[in-house]
């Protein structure tokens, strides 16, 4: 069954390095393909590094499917998930800017649905 | 044709360049050292994680300097296609400029201006609503020097430098020892305020975890203090998350300070609320002053995003977003920002200079891109490359070619490239883009 969290996109240092070495070589392609869950929620929904979830935009409908990864500790409370900015993260963002110029690129409602293996 | 095999020096010498400026992030840390073999970086002393990746995965791209159609072609030839399709809309963009040189920058206003086109940077999905934020509030701030000599108490909102600006804590902000806080560290009081407890979070004296998207109410709760405001517990605590205690506490630290500091970054701007999250922070800067020194310092991401907003103020007028189909400059975020004009379908032939939204834009914004022709230029190849109907390779600015770029407290640093490309480098082709625009429009001089 779907459940809805908040997606939020960001930085990390090994995405960096791998902008560096090359988008298309494994490091970075490695990080954007990523997706952190809070370790609760990965107990909670019987989820174990390397399962394969699918996201869904909740503004847009659009679909990803997406490789998990347990984030570190207390880094991320549950309820939230976290992906280096990259092309699963484009796909989510809406087009739409709200007069800013600005898509709403951190806080995307997405509903996640497991896939296993 | 231009190929690498037929230009790269062949050079056996060892160089060291002193005081190199990496241009990775916003920090422009220039005092790198670099050790260069065979034009190969080998060495980059002081520099971050980052700094390192930037020097030592520097490799010069073995693929012609022009291709057309994904076919090589001479450099020629790419100018006169570039500046036919850019001569050939009826609503040409260009767009980029972050990880271009101040000089390269230039001519891309003027090409823009020639054009009647419309010009934007990646500010605009960075800190574009800072952007707008700071004509709304105005801005308070210094530079990083100052920080470093008299920052007492030092906040960072929705910012991760710990991965983004690996060097911020130890060159700018937290732990050097400076004029008025001798004992660096010690004197310094640090929170930080995010929705997730990242790498930077060890490094706060105070965390502040968040709920998404409650930076305004955040914010706002801060203002009220300020202001001495009584407020509701409960009612703090179920939209921000964090006790009231707890802001309070902040906040009689902030007001203690001698020298506040606020860094933000796109935690703010990116989320629900943008410009208004930023106009919240500036505004409780500008608050903070009724009772001792505080200044706000956006975060920004690359090497020379500052200085795309001072080059295209300087030309237009307005920082990012500007439009010239009437001859002269207009400004209006939501309708000029790259991200509008290709999602809404506006946008029929464009430039995308050191940028890639083929990967970071929305979905819609780049199904559009992909339909339409443009012209892309990178150091690298990326997905906006391979889509380009022009690709040109280019030097890669600080360490193969030359100029100035600003650091994110907007001063202007000089670059040292390391050796030489065999690849133009962003203003050679821009330059000459901007030649063959004006004779197709009949413009001499």
């Amino acid at each position: 069954m779907a459940e809805i969290f908040i997606l939020i996109p960001g930085r990390t240092s090994e995405q960096g390095c791998g902008i560096s070495e090359g988008k298309f070589l494994d490091k970075y392609q490695q990080q954007i393909n990523s997706l952190q869950v809070a370790p609760g929620d990965m107990q909670r929904l019987g989820l174990a590094e390397g399962d394969r979830v699918r996201l869904t935009s909740c503004e847009r409908g659009q679909q990803v499917e997406v490789t998990v990864v347990e984030a570190k500790g207390d880094e991320l409370p549950e309820g939230l998930l976290f992906i280096a900015y990259g092309d699963i993260s484009s796909k989510l963002m809406g087009g739409d800017t709200h007069g800013s110029g600005m898509p709403t690129s951190k806080g995307i409602d997405v509903e996640l649905e497991v896939l296993g293996k | 044709m231009a190929t690498v095999e037929s230009s790269v020096p062949a050079t056996g010498e060892l160089k060291i360049v002193e005081d190199a400026t990496c241009t990775f992030c916003g920090c422009v840390c220039d005092d790198i050292d670099l050790t260069v073999e065979n034009n190969q970086i080998t060495k980059a002393k002081r520099a971050c994680v980052l700094g390192k990746a930037w020097f030592l995965n520097h490799e010069i791209e073995e693929k012609p300097s022009c291709l057309i159609d994904g076919k090589p072609a001479t450099l020629e030839q790419g100018y006169d296609r570039a500046a036919q399709i850019l001569t050939g809309g009826k609503y040409p963009i260009v767009y980029g400029l972050s990880d271009s040189p101040c000089e390269a920058q230039r001519v891309a206003v003027s090409i823009t201006d020639w054009i009647d086109g419309t010009i934007d940077t990646t500010t605009s999905v960075c800190h574009g609503p800072s952007g707008m934020a700071f004509q709304g509030v105005g801005e308070v701030t210094c530079s990083l020097g100052e920080v470093t000599n008299r920052g007492d108490f030092i906040m960072f909102w929705g910012s991760n430098p710990a991965e983004s600006h690996p060097r911020h804590f130890t060159k700018y902000s937290l732990m050097p020892k400076g004029m008025f806080v001798p004992n660096g560290r010690k004197d310094r009081t640090c929170v930080i305020v995010d929705v997730r407890k990242t790498k930077s979070a060890k490094a706060a004296d105070i965390f502040l975890q968040i709920k998404p998207r409650k930076d305004f109410e955040g914010l706002w709760t801060l203002r009220a203090l300020a202001k001495g405001v009584e407020l509701d517990p409960k009612v703090v605590k179920e939209e921000t998350g964090i006790e009231l205690a707890v802001w309070q506490d902040v906040m009689d630290r902030m007001k203690a300070a001698k020298f506040g500091v606020i860094f933000f970054g796109m935690g703010l701007t990116m989320t629900r609320g943008k410009h208004a999250n930023s106009e919240a922070l500036l505004a409780l800067t500008r608050d903070m002053n009724d009772h001792t020194r505080f200044v706000a310092k956006p975060n920004r991401g690359h090497g020379n995003v500052t200085g795309a907003d001072n080059v295209v103020s300087w030309r237009t007028g307005y920082p990012f977003g500007v439009n010239h189909n009437r001859g002269y400059p207009r400004f209006n975020p939501g309708e000029y920002t790259t991200s509008d004009t290709l999602a809404n379908g506006e946008a029929d032939c464009g430039m995308m200079i050191a940028c890639d939204p083929m990967a970071n834009f929305s979905q819609p914004a780049r199904e559009h891109l992909a339909s339409i022709p443009y012209i892309a230029l990178d150091a690298k190849e990326t997905p906006t490359t391979r889509a380009a109907a022009v690709a040109f390779t280019v030097a890669t600015y600080g360490i193969n070619a030359p100029g100035t770029v600003y650091r994110m407290d907007d001063v202007p640093i000089p670059l040292r490239p390391a050796f030489e490309s065999p690849h133009p480098s962003d203003f050679d082709v821009l330059t000459n883009i901007e030649r063959r625009v004006k004779a197709i429009k009949g413009i001499s001089g």
